[in-house]
């Protein structure tokens, strides 16, 4: 099969070549992703605070040092792409055009949101917008994905890019594998992306594959593998571009691979002490958005007066659009229809 | 002169939906070239190049692909090779096809052929019933056509709608019932979700589905002999599932026997039961019975099998016992 030798000469490619990236890669769009990450980590910290004082219930799901490898694919996307984000992809969902207002709306159950309190936290989406609505159950939006793109062919639109993320955990998933295999076949413009944070929950990797490298499984599939820097913007924004825009040429599935970690428990009720702290001291565990703006300025692509005053114009808007969703109505039992089903005439008799 | 079975229709209802509807493809394992394992898509592949794609052994990505093209606009039909595959593909039935209008308000329009029952031979894993699992989830919209005609004229209807359908096709079915020719539209049938009284009665009713319709109003003619008049009701959606025909019919009758192909605990012969005990409680003039498979994995040998599931002969015992209560 001339798809395994391709997979091949691909892989030579993986090797992520600092120099060719930081060239491509142009200062919007680093000051745009940039800004994207301050946002997402601003917003994730009042989500934090409103859970710790009770405002949120249920749970709260932070991507805090996964925003570089998040924001990089978010801002490679465009109207009429799909993309189906996971749980630590607030950077790339809101780069995609999801807001801060409605991802407030969610997880505050305001009935004015795009999930109107039926589904919350980062289960949320506009599917007609090409943006899935994640399920829990991991690996599913894989498949679904290729649905959309396989509509997409249909539809003679050549040029849509479908995307999903997941964690290391994820690919240990049967729907994972299913999904992926499929793209391969279907010879789909798929980009899914890996973020290995070492840890799934509080399963360390020894216990979640027995692989020496996850991206070698792009040769088991079929599909070209990327590895990126997980916590260097730069060279997120430089691997996952060209992986976008190799599916996008209608090279077919692109699958990256980004080793990070997260500096955050699974969720706010978990500290993540199995992390230990050599590995949060390790270059691993360097924070993303410190070293983007580091690399920024360093570029001269920004300056400390400008990420400080980006800061506070995140900050307050956060503050506002907060204290406005929280006088926002709940939703009203009353006033639901209390039917699943989209067609008018299945409501009543069930 | 009867020509058309019940696979047919299946088949000539898909071709039909492919000709007049761009919107449908179908995806399943074997369908392409092949032509799918009971040949429900026989030689549409050639007729429709491109839109009845052969899919990977990967149930659970099937339903995955299906939904997402339907959330992009199209109407998908999967083929399950057979029903008892489906749990493979479970999940995103269930969490993600039936939960998607509800969290999202985006509609998700697919068909899940689900080649469904028992035949001799057939064994625990090709000979399941699985409409009750399915018809738990709100949002599913569960179809157990029992006849050739609404074989035909409910696989429109289940493509046309814009809520995922489990389209439960009796295997036992597709060859020994026949037709003379098939309904020209959907509109000539009952209304969606309407039950149909397969045999009017006074003595008794029977509700039952897909092929225990067959074996009901062969037990119904038995009893002709006894000198009782059994009414038959064919519930052919059993999601949703139309009490008011079934309370109407009890209300003529006064009796109620349920039978079902799938297993009884937590089926849909309780749920009848449960909806006629709550809801018409006052119109049994004795307790409502039901008769489903007995409680193991379907067996192989047919001496077994033939035990294992309801017949009309094992209908006709039930319904002498109830009418004697």
């Amino acid at each position: 099969m001339t798809k395994a030798n391709s997979t091949k000469s691909k892989g030579s490619e993986t090797k992520s070549s600092e120099e060719s990236s930081t060239a491509r890669v142009n200062r919007e769009l680093s000051r745009r992703a940039y800004r994207t990450m301050l946002e997402a980590r601003l917003l994730e910290e009042k989500l934090a605070a409103l859970y710790r004082s009770g405002k949120i219930v249920g749970g709260v799901f932070l991507g805090r040092g996964q925003e570089a490898l998040s924001v990089a694919l978010g801002v490679h996307l465009r109207r009429g792409d799909i993309y189906a984000p996971l749980i630590r992809d607030q950077a790339g969902r809101l780069a995609f055009g999801d807001t801060i207002l409605d991802t407030l709306r969610t997880y505050l159950g305001s009935s004015l949101g795009s999930m109107r309190g039926r589904d919350g936290n980062i289960h949320r989406g506009r599917p007609s917008e090409g943006y899935h609505a994640m399920i829990s159950h991991l690996g599913a939006m894989v498949s679904t994905v290729c649905g959309s793109l396989v509509a997409k062919r249909f539809h003679g639109e050549k040029s849509a890019v479908g995307a999903t993320c997941i964690g290391e955990g994820g690919t240990s998933t049967g729907s994972f594998h299913e999904g992926m295999n499929m793209a391969a076949i279907e010879n789909l413009p798929l980009v899914v992306v890996v973020a290995n944070n070492q840890y799934s929950y509080s399963t360390p990797n020894e216990r979640q594959f027995a692989c020496s490298d996850l991206l070698a499984r792009a040769a088991g599939y079929g599909v070209s593998g990327h590895r990126a820097v997980g916590n260097d913007l730069v060279d997120c924004l430089g691997v996952i571009g060209k992986a976008v825009a190799t599916a996008r040429r209608g090279e077919g599935p692109q699958l990256v691979v980004a080793d990070l970690l997260r500096l955050v428990g699974h969720g706010e009720h978990d500290d993540a002490s199995y992390i230990p702290e050599v590995m949060k001291k390790s270059p691993l565990g360097r924070d993303c958005l410190e070293l983007a703006r580091q690399s920024l300025i360093a570029q001269e692509w920004l300056s400390d007066d400008e990420a400080d005053s980006w800061h506070k114009a995140v900050e307050k808007e956060v503050e506002e659009t907060a204290s406005k969703v929280l006088r926002e109505p709940a939703p009203d039992p009353s006033e639901e229809d209390w039917n699943a089903f989209a067609s008018p005439s299945l409501g009543r008799n069930l | 002169m009867s020509s058309i079975t019940y696979l047919e229709a299946i088949r000539l209802a898909q071709q039909r939906a492919l000709k007049e509807d761009p919107r449908v493809f179908i995806y399943g394992q074997d369908i392409g070239a092949f032509g799918g394992a009971f040949k429900a898509t026989k030689n549409l592949a050639k007729e429709f190049p491109g839109r009845v794609l052969d899919a990977p052994i990967s149930e659970d990505a099937m339903v995955g692909l299906a939904i997402g093209a339907a959330i992009e606009g199209m109407r998908p039909i999967v083929e399950m090779q057979f029903a008892d595959f489906s749990t493979c593909g479970f999940n995103q039935i269930v969490n993600q096809a039936a939960t998607l209008h509800y969290r999202t308000g985006t509609p998700c329009p697919i068909v899940v052929r689900l080649p469904s029952g028992g035949t001799p031979g057939s064994g625990p894993f090709h000979s399941q019933s699985m409409e009750a699992i399915y018809a738990h989830y709100p949002g599913l919209v569960v179809m157990t056509p029992a006849t050739v005609e609404d074989a035909y004229t409910m696989l429109l209807e289940a493509i046309s709608i814009d809520d995922p359908v489990i389209f439960c096709e009796h295997k036992f079915l597709y060859y020994h019932l026949k037709a003379e020719s098939l309904p020209s539209a959907p509109a000539e049938a009952l209304p969606f979700g309407k039950a149909r009284i397969a045999r009017p009665g006074r003595d008794a009713t029977i509700v039952a589905y897909s092929a225990m319709v067959h074996e009901a109003l062969a037990a119904a003619e038995e009893l002709v002999q006894d000198g009782y008049d059994i009414e038959v009701v064919d519930l052919r959606t059993v999601r949703p599932i139309d009490t008011d025909t079934i309370l109407a019919s009890v209300a003529r009758t006064g009796r109620l026997l349920v039978v079902g192909e799938a297993w009884p605990w937590g089926g849909v012969a309780s749920e009848v039961i449960a909806r006629v005990a709550s809801e018409g409680f006052g119109l049994l003039d004795a307790p409502p019975q039901r008769l489903n498979a007995k409680e193991t994995p379907v067996p192989y040998h047919p001496a077994l099998w033939g035990t294992h599931r309801p017949t009309a002969s094992s209908v006709a015992n039930s319904l002498r016992q109830l009418l004697e209560l």
